[in-house]
């Protein structure tokens, strides 16, 4: 850990940077100076109003959320010892938001702003039932990931049935945006609900991380260095089902960044997944945090979807990074 | 140290370890035996990793009632080969091995760092310590990952086939530092295929045939002629080299 202690602030340095350029953006323009003086209270209150009403609670969900799935994203790849993990490989980011879009469907997001969220939590823990019930059995990476796929799968179905069925053609709409995944017009409420799921989530990820280590060297080795497999697996899973859903709640499907920084910030380590965790949340942090610049600073009448553009970009830094290092993960 | 009474172990409907009673303590233990005998299940056993029928006691406990930690810093286990998930350098992969004995949240100390400095040295990796594993040789890899056991400085080693995948230089150094290990004090139980080398390395050998100790003894005692060709269906040619057995298998019948 020390000897990438340079590495880690430039990264946790990288997305306060982020963050600072995201509260400056938007559609009114306030320019830099005038939002940062908005933001230690000695702006003028149509300022100060913009950015900690509006920008304030965007620009802290980008953190929140871009932090739980770097983290989520390298804790699931260390603990299924498969670089294509990432945080919904165990299916319950689907099933979060089949849950949010089951608030949409039979008109419950309506009623209060924190009603979606609620159910996107909801269907996370939901989802996570029967992957307790495999773990219990003692199933290994292999049948959680499989059952993964099949409880996304299922979601998925779920999530079309939903569009196959919409009411009019505007409510199809609605499920399919909020699908893409975005930041916008989001408040403190969301921020408050977040925050205590990514907090719980980032803290069981960060205290498995011994456990991950072992590990690297498969179930038994891990076992015989004293790992208890049954509790990395339970409390892994909850923190992916709780931290992730609460990201997906606040955000939609946000694709990518999990699976991305993870692979971008692991030459800049030793490799150890424990020593991936922090870097991880700060790079997704920082990832997230600049692609929701993006998204605001493009000239379209419509912000394109912050899903949209982690994908746009995330993929050829992928590729980049995959040709370069030669499968050296 | 390690005393083994009625050990059974069945996988599935399997019985692949069948009423196995020894007393294992002191210098270098070899499980010899065909393929699919159940050594490598014992070895498992042993190592507190499979549910194991009758008692598997580790200094008089069950290993089974040994907490993980307590039974990680006891038992240093080898598998048979072993696979690397992530191109650690081969001091983080040897460093891996004093995980049972940090404190949650303590950074590794002195003791951790010597006993890292030490298994690297008797295993001869101190030039490659910075060398990815994935840029390693097999033999290089096999050496880092038996550093690795030993590293936790337990004092018993177990090591299943530790000598698959290395020349004969690097078995027979392999086999020198087994008994190396044993001279410190410790208990050394290998599970091997080379008969000459089991015969030439171990103070005694437990022979496992259908799961079922068949032989149990010191090596002349163990690896006679007759008991080779019925457990292992080969006739062996055993002679003497620098005093000690040579077995060669001849024929298979």
């Amino acid at each position: 850990m020390t000897k990438f202690l340079p590495f880690t602030l430039a990264m946790a340095l990288l997305a306060i940077l982020c963050a600072m350029v995201s509260l400056g953006l938007g559609p009114a323009h306030l320019g830099l100076s005038r939002a940062f003086s908005a933001l230690i209270g000695q702006g003028d209150p149509i300022a100060t109003t913009i950015v900690w009403q509006l920008r304030l609670p965007r620009a802290l969900l980008a953190l929140l959320v871009g932090a739980m799935l770097g983290a989520a994203g390298a804790a699931m790849q260390g603990y299924l010892r498969n670089p294509l993990a990432d945080p919904g490989v165990l299916g319950t980011s689907s099933t979060a938001a089949l849950g949010a879009v089951l608030a949409l469907y039979y008109g419950f997001a309506a009623i209060s702003p924190l009603t979606l969220p609620v159910f996107a939590i909801t269907g996370a823990m939901v989802g996570l039932i029967p992957m307790l019930l495999l773990a219990a059995r003692g199933e290994g990476p292999l049948a959680l990931i499989l059952a993964g796929v099949a409880i996304s799968t299922a979601a998925g179905a779920g999530i079309s049935l939903a569009l196959n069925f919409a009411p009019n053609p505007f409510a199809a709409v609605e499920i399919m945006t909020w699908l893409m995944g975005s930041l916008a017009d989001r408040s403190f409420l969301h921020v408050w609900l977040a925050l205590p799921c990514i907090a719980v989530g980032l803290g069981l990820i960060l205290l498995e991380g011994r456990a991950l280590d072992a590990l690297t060297l498969g179930e038994d080795s891990a076992a015989a260095l004293g790992t208890d497999l049954r509790r990395v697996r339970l409390v892994l899973m909850l923190a992916v089902a709780i931290g992730v859903g609460g990201a997906v709640a606040v955000s939609g499907t946000i694709g990518f960044v999990g699976l991305v920084v993870p692979h971008l910030v692991r030459p800049f380590t030793d490799r150890r997944p424990s020593s991936l965790l922090i870097p991880s949340a700060l790079g997704g942090a920082a990832l997230l945090a600049a692609a929701d610049a993006l998204v605001r600073s493009v000239p379209t009448l419509d912000e394109p979807r912050l899903g949209v553009v982690t994908a746009l970009l995330g993929v050829p830094v992928f590729l980049h990074q995959l040709v370069r290092a030669r499968r050296q993960w | 140290m390690v005393r083994l009474e009625a050990v059974s172990v069945a996988l599935g409907a399997r019985r692949v370890v069948d009423n196995v009673s020894a007393d294992l303590a002191g210098g270098v233990i070899g499980l010899i035996g065909p393929n699919g005998a159940g050594k490598s299940t014992l070895v498992r056993a042993i190592a507190g990793l499979v549910p194991a029928e009758g008692a598997i006691l580790i200094d008089g406990v069950p290993v089974a009632a040994l907490a993980p930690g307590e039974r990680a810093r006891r038992i240093a286990y080898l598998p048979q080969g072993q696979t690397v998930h992530w191109p650690l350098t081969a001091e983080r992969l040897v460093a891996l091995g004093r995980l049972p004995h940090l404190a949650p949240f303590a950074r590794p100390g002195k003791a951790d760092a010597d006993a890292i400095e030490r298994a690297l040295e008797r295993t001869e990796l101190q030039p490659l310590r910075d060398r990815p594993v994935d840029q390693l040789s097999g033999g290089e890899r096999a050496r880092v990952l038996l550093a690795r056991a030993l590293a936790v400085e337990a004092p018993l080693l177990l090591a299943d086939e530790p000598l698959a995948a290395l020349d004969p230089a690097h078995q027979i150094e392999v086999m020198a530092l087994l008994r190396a290990e044993a001279a410190r004090g410790g208990t050394v139980i290998a599970v091997l295929h080379d008969l000459t080398l089991a015969a030439r390395w171990c103070d005694r050998l437990l022979l496992i045939d259908h799961g079922r100790l068949a032989a149990d003894g010191t090596p002349r005692e163990v690896l006679t002629a007759e008991r080779i060709g019925s457990v292992y269906g080969v006739s062996a040619f055993i002679g003497e080299a620098q005093g000690e057995p040579l077995i060669v298998p001849l024929t298979h019948h």
